[in-house]
């Protein structure tokens, strides 16, 4: 009695669809949105790069005339010190990137290691781990920087620590829902029930697993720490002069905002163009890093 | 001597409720066991307690003991990590119900394939990649070139599941678990995939825990039956046995169910 058997013979044997696909060609891996991106914020990267090469004044240069309109000895005019405008600006394009950078790797590695930590622990350790981070996540990024700054006053070092630290905390929230979503797939059972060992697995199949989505969140979080960077500095806790900062340009111009827009412009329009070339890196990555996106869009 | 000798297996929850209790088989070199019970019956989780796989928060307890040709007598309930990844693989391995689940969907399917072969034969470079192309000819794949450089989501939920299928007997175990293999599959490709792992498992004379819902699927590839109701064993013998006097009146709804079928199939094919 084989009922089962009996329907298949009964039917004509059809032939297994066949999927195409892995033969077509492979599409660009490069989106519209990710060319976007990686040309804005290249914009910025240039500009730091040349500021390391070059300046048209010293950061700390006064001998200018105040509040210059731009002209051609300086190009996009002097600020309320006559210090040069495009200077100050190259060099906010410099700090804006480092402390970007260092949080996120900071912030990347910190929060990668503790979430990897939390996902694979069960019962106290996860639930310790969790408690801590919905804590940290909690306390306002402002306030652990002003904390910082007492203890170590401020400088790049105490930017980059206070914007890492709060990133950190967000991103180990992801990375333990990401690790325990990942644990949870048939796949990493079976992959352990042909003998493979805990380190393998997570080489294996759990880091190239999370790693779209941590990449594409760590690509906004660079976009957040630049936002950060500016608050900070805004807020005269960032790093001090001679080192411009975006944050502080836009205090220092805010009082000669109507009679000197570019001091308050300036440095507006290059944080805007940077926050949006890099989470349109982001959103790009998002498309490349997903081979089940890459085909079917 | 048996492969596999469960006795008074119990598997408890977080919340200490017993999910299988006092479930008891053996399972002899080259012998087919079906394991057949209604969803939440305690199939799989049996099938995770041979292997010392159960979820975090699930306790086994009884005797679970493996003695499989290389790896010598081995009790698995209790055993350390260590000595539990000595024997999967080796001892078991298991085929999984959803084979879109159970492959990785981000690692190519030759790469995936290539793993359990590495391990168990030590092979690499061209050696290996021969392997994995005769490993997937083996499931009757047409084109093991092509499926090797495919991405899980590009293959079809036959070709899938006879990667799955490729990557437990690549292992190489005594015994292969089938854990509702063909549910997920439609009825012309699961006749396929079963008529398939029937012969594999024959031809390397493995033994095989089959389980499945349905009496027709399960009774068409095993010898002898273990009928499971709310994590009790309810009744067991021969197919035969089973299908010609059920005692239990859950099992005599399976066998009544099956034919019911049967017999509707009978009046539309007049």
């Amino acid at each position: 009695m084989r009922p089962a058997m009996r329907v298949a013979a009964s039917s004509p044997k059809a032939p297994v669809p066949e999927a195409p696909a892995a033969d077509a060609p492979a599409r660009s891996r490069w989106s519209a949105t990710l060319v976007a991106g990686c040309v804005l914020a290249g914009l910025v990267v240039a500009v730091a790069a040349l500021s390391l090469l070059w300046l048209p004044y010293a950061p700390d240069d006064t001998s200018g005339d105040r509040l210059m309109p731009p002209g051609a000895e300086h190009l996009l005019g002097t600020d309320k010190l006559g210090r040069d405008l495009l200077t100050q600006l190259m060099i906010g394009a410099r700090i804006a990137l480092t402390v970007g950078a260092g949080s996120v790797l900071l912030g990347g590695v910190l929060g990668l290691l503790a979430g990897l930590a939390a996902g694979f622990a069960t019962r106290w350790l996860d639930d310790t781990v969790s408690a801590l981070l919905d804590i940290l996540i909690a306390f306002p990024t402002l306030l652990l920087a002003m904390l910082i700054v007492a203890v170590r006053s401020a400088s790049l070092g105490s930017a980059i620590l206070a914007i890492g630290l709060g990133m950190s905390a967000i991103v180990a929230r992801l990375t333990r829902v990401l690790v325990k979503r990942v644990l949870a797939q048939d796949f990493v059972t079976a992959s352990r029930t042909s003998g493979t060992s805990w380190p393998r697995v997570v080489t294996e199949h759990v880091l190239p697993n999370i790693w779209p989505t941590l990449l594409v969140n760590l690509a906004l979080q660079l976009g957040l720490a630049v936002l950060a960077e500016a608050s900070l500095s805004y807020l005269g806790l960032g790093p001090p002069p001679p080192n411009a900062s975006w944050g502080r340009m836009l205090q220092e111009a805010q009082a000669t905002v109507l009679t000197a827009p570019v001091g308050a412009v300036a440095p507006g329009v290059l944080l805007v163009v940077l926050v949006i070339g890099v989470n349109l890196i982001a959103d790009g990555l998002r498309d490349v890093a997903d081979p089940t996106r890459r085909r079917t869009r | 001597m048996s492969l596999l000798d469960v006795t008074g297996l119990r598997v408890r929850s977080a919340g200490g409720r017993d999910l299988v209790r006092d479930l008891s088989f053996t399972i002899g070199p080259g012998e087919r066991l079906g394991l057949i019970g209604e969803s939440g019956s305690g199939k799989s989780l049996t099938a995770l307690a041979v292997m010392g796989l159960l979820p975090s928060g699930m306790t086994a307890s009884g005797s679970v003991v493996l003695d499989a040709p290389g790896t010598g007598p081995s009790e698995v309930v209790g055993a350390p990590e260590r000595r539990l990844n000595g024997l999967r693989g080796r001892a078991v391995s298991v085929v999984f119900q959803e084979p879109l689940t159970a492959l990785d969907p981000l690692m190519r399917v030759g790469r995936q394939l290539a793993e359990p072969i590495r391990r168990r034969r030590r092979l690499r470079g061209a050696a290996l990649r021969a392997a994995v192309a005769a490993a997937l000819q083996e499931v009757r794949i047409a084109e093991p070139g092509r499926v090797a450089r495919a991405y899980p989501h590009e293959i079809s939920g036959g070709q899938r599941q006879r990667v799955a299928i490729a990557m437990a007997l690549a292992c190489e175990p005594a015994l292969l678990i089938a854990d509702e293999p063909t549910t997920a599959l439609d009825v012309t490709v699961q006749a396929e995939v079963l008529a398939l792992l029937g012969g594999l498992v024959t031809a390397r004379g493995m033994a095989l825990l089959f389980i499945g819902h349905d009496l027709a699927v399960v009774s068409g590839i095993t010898d002898r039956v273990l009928v499971l109701k709310d994590g009790e064993a309810v009744e067991s013998g021969t197919v035969r046995e089973i299908v010609d006097a059920p005692r239990h009146p859950y099992t005599r709804s399976l066998v009544a169910g099956a034919r019911h079928l049967d017999s509707a199939l009978d009046w539309t094919n007049r």
